[in-house]
């Protein structure tokens, strides 16, 4: 292609002087390496403190929304990956819950162990980036290093089990594909026993640490008032004061049988924020060992079944689609037509590693879901950056960013 | 005769339909048999017009007038506990019922229960905004403005959140084609380098599988590369240039150029 020459003006608009008020605007983003994504922030500096902050979204934005619209619901499963692609397969479940509630399905029991094994993984996964890429941006880079290590071991698992290492659709509607491998539960054990240790070893490097002391105590405080209002869950709500976690108050899978506290502080400073994160990281460790054993007692039951018994809307196991020509068919229609839920709406919200996350399900009973809203923590926690960030100063943009646990594939959706 | 295709909703409908399938419907539930949502319900229903009301999966889905959406969520948030706003959005139904509904989702941390306030407007009326009571409706607002056209009277700040300020159309409106419109289309061209250089620049190719042979630029002529700035005249020698190392790589085996062969149907 031909150079043409184009119609863009020099990015002067990054810097204007008021002569009155001596205002400064700076743009930061939306590529910046600590905005975590896509972020633009128009910053209003009086000095160097921030007096009016202007969040602009929208640079991931793919219309997730109006795809689901426009496709069957097994269909949909691989694009809820890449809202949250730090850990997809809490979107799978948020997803896959929704529809079936809508439906009304009955999962089986050890499809539900393995779930929350999934979830729980995919908690660790989420937080332990989220302390890697929090302490790069705040210069502490062992920290960095150590977690992405930990990582490691647990994408190793994830990735035996579903083949995939971000974007996993590991869960279907009605249960989840595959039994988990031979070595799952060893390396899984390997990697708990491993862990108590290796969160120590953060603890060890941040929590006295001077300049992230600095940088965390006192910093983005967050009222437990100006956190409802805006909507935040989560950590960003358990830091401020509310102990409000969706597994215990309104648990679903098995996490009414597990035992597991809930980390929370009513300081609601970047450093609460870390806080919670780290002791949350202890209690999935905690969840993560009794599901060993639940999945344990699962086989000692022989409750082979991985998928719900539906005819209607989930196919039949593969054995009975090789074998029966009735199941055979099914699947057919199911696969090129899709399921048909019933009538009616459906809202239904998890806990996701960031926050609550709510499926808004609109179904007029067809093939593709009328009105599909998914309800994405980050969304407002990036809105209340809003609110947050006057009387602030630059250096802690980033950490304050780091600590509210935004991703932009979430955002935007 | 064709059969007649509403134009209120152009977006892509399943092949197979059975016109005798009656779908079954998600199990409503009298709102008496719940205690919480039960009394809830009457102090609402004393204030203000309920139009519909049942308990539908564990969540109470209450229909009120469009007017009194601030007040009933002011009633929610100080008389009732429903301390947060989860979310709020609106269903298209201008096909079949020239309008929208929007739904409030609040949560009530104390009572652990959550509701469902929904409303019905007129296709091009606004609503009331509620984000002096919650702010998190700030952001929604806007998501709905900028997903659907819905204004919010005595919003802050209603401008687009996530598609560019200058953009045309509501994405999620049924009407909006899936493919987007011609301003969809060129959007980037015409901003960037104006409507007049559409011409030169081409539309946007969007088929996956298309290979353009004699792109230099894009590495395509695999065999055939040529100069970048000189002209390609399409019978090039081929260039039997070795790639890779002497002796091969562990595990890869070495490719012979000669005896491999290029699959030029991009539909395989």
């Amino acid at each position: 292609m031909a150079q043409i020459k184009n119609r863009l003006t020099p990015f002067f608009e990054n810097i204007t002087f008021d002569r009155d008020d001596n205002e400064l605007v700076l743009n930061f983003g939306p590529q910046h390496p600590s905005a975590h994504g896509q972020l633009r922030l128009m910053l209003h500096l009086q000095q160097e403190q921030i007096v009016k902050a202007h969040p602009d979204v929208g640079y991931l934005h793919r219309g997730m929304e109006k795809m689901a619209e426009n496709m069957i619901y097994n269909e949909f499963m691989p694009t809820t990956d890449r809202m949250d692609y730090i850990a997809s397969s809490s979107n799978n479940y948020g997803f896959a819950l929704a529809v079936e509630k809508l439906v009304g399905l009955e999962v089986p029991r050890r499809a539900q162990v393995i779930r929350m094994m999934l979830l729980e993984i995919n908690r660790l996964m989420s937080h332990l980036f989220w302390l890697a890429t929090t302490a790069l941006d705040v210069g502490a880079m062992t920290v960095f290093l150590y977690a992405f290590r930990e990582r490691e071991y647990l994408m190793d698992i994830i990735e035996g089990y579903c083949g995939a290492r971000l974007t996993h659709s590991a869960i279907r509607i009605g249960g989840v594909p595959l039994d988990i491998q031979d070595t799952f539960i060893a390396q899984l054990k390997d990697f708990l026993d491993k862990f108590p240790q290796a969160i120590k070893d953060y603890e060890d490097l941040l929590d006295k640490n001077r300049i992230w002391l600095m940088r965390m105590e006192e910093v983005g405080v967050i009222s437990t008032e100006m956190a409802l209002s805006w909507g935040c869950t989560g950590p960003m709500l358990r830091a401020s004061g509310v102990a409000w976690d969706i597994r215990k108050e309104e648990p679903y899978e098995l996490y009414d049988e597990v035992e597991f506290s809930v980390p929370f502080s009513d300081k609601g400073d970047n450093y609460a924020r870390y806080r919670v994160y780290m002791q949350e990281m202890r209690e999935s460790a905690k969840i993560l060992y009794q599901t060993i054993d639940m999945y344990k007692k699962t086989q000692i039951n022989n409750q082979t079944e991985l998928m719900a018994h539906a005819p209607k809307y989930i196919s039949a196991p593969k054995l009975d689609i090789m074998t029966q020509n009735y199941s055979l068919m099914q699947h057919f229609v199911l696969v090129t037509q899709g399921m048909r839920p019933p009538v009616g709406e459906v809202y239904i919200a998890t806990e996701s590693p960031k926050g609550e996350l709510g499926y808004f399900i609109n179904s007029q009973g067809g093939a593709y879901p009328y009105r599909l809203k998914m309800r994405a923590p980050s969304f407002w926690h990036t809105g209340i950056l809003t609110d947050l960030l006057p009387g602030h100063y630059i250096p802690d943009v980033v950490s304050i960013i780091g600590t509210t646990n935004i991703v932009f594939g979430e955002v935007d959706r | 005769m064709r059969a007649y295709k509403g134009k209120g909703d152009v977006q892509a409908k399943p092949y197979y339909t059975d016109r005798y399938w009656v779908a079954p419907r998600v199990p409503k539930f009298d709102v008496e048999s719940d205690e919480v949502f039960s009394k809830d319900l009457e102090v609402i229903k004393s204030k203000f017009d309920v139009l519909e009301a049942f308990i539908q999966v564990e969540q109470m889905t209450v229909f009120i007038n469009p007017d009194d959406n601030y007040k009933v969520l002011q009633l929610l948030k100080d008389e009732l506990d429903y301390t947060q706003l989860s979310e709020m959005s609106a269903i298209d139904f201008i096909e079949t019922r020239d309008g929208f509904e929007i739904f409030y989702q609040m949560l009530s941390m104390n009572k652990r229960k959550r509701i469902r306030i929904k409303m019905f407007i007129k296709n091009g009326a606004a609503i009331n905004s509620v984000e002096k009571l919650f702010r998190s409706a700030d952001w929604s607002e806007r998501e709905v403005f900028d997903m659907f056209g819905i204004e919010a009277n005595g919003h802050p700040f209603m401008k687009r959140i996530l598609m560019p300020y200058d953009w045309q159309g509501y994405p999620l409106l049924k009407t909006y084609p899936l493919q987007g419109d011609e301003f969809a289309a060129w959007y980037e061209v015409d901003k960037i380098y104006g409507k007049e250089a559409r011409e030169e620049i081409g539309p946007e190719i969007r088929d996956t599988a298309t290979v353009d042979r004699y792109d230099s630029d894009r590495f395509a002529r695999l065999g055939y590369e040529v100069p970048i700035g000189v002209k390609i005249t399409g019978n090039e020698p081929k260039n039997t240039q070795n790639y890779q190392e002497e002796g091969g790589v562990f595990l890869i085996r070495k490719l012979d150029k000669d005896s491999s062969k290029v699959i030029d149907d991009p539909q395989r």
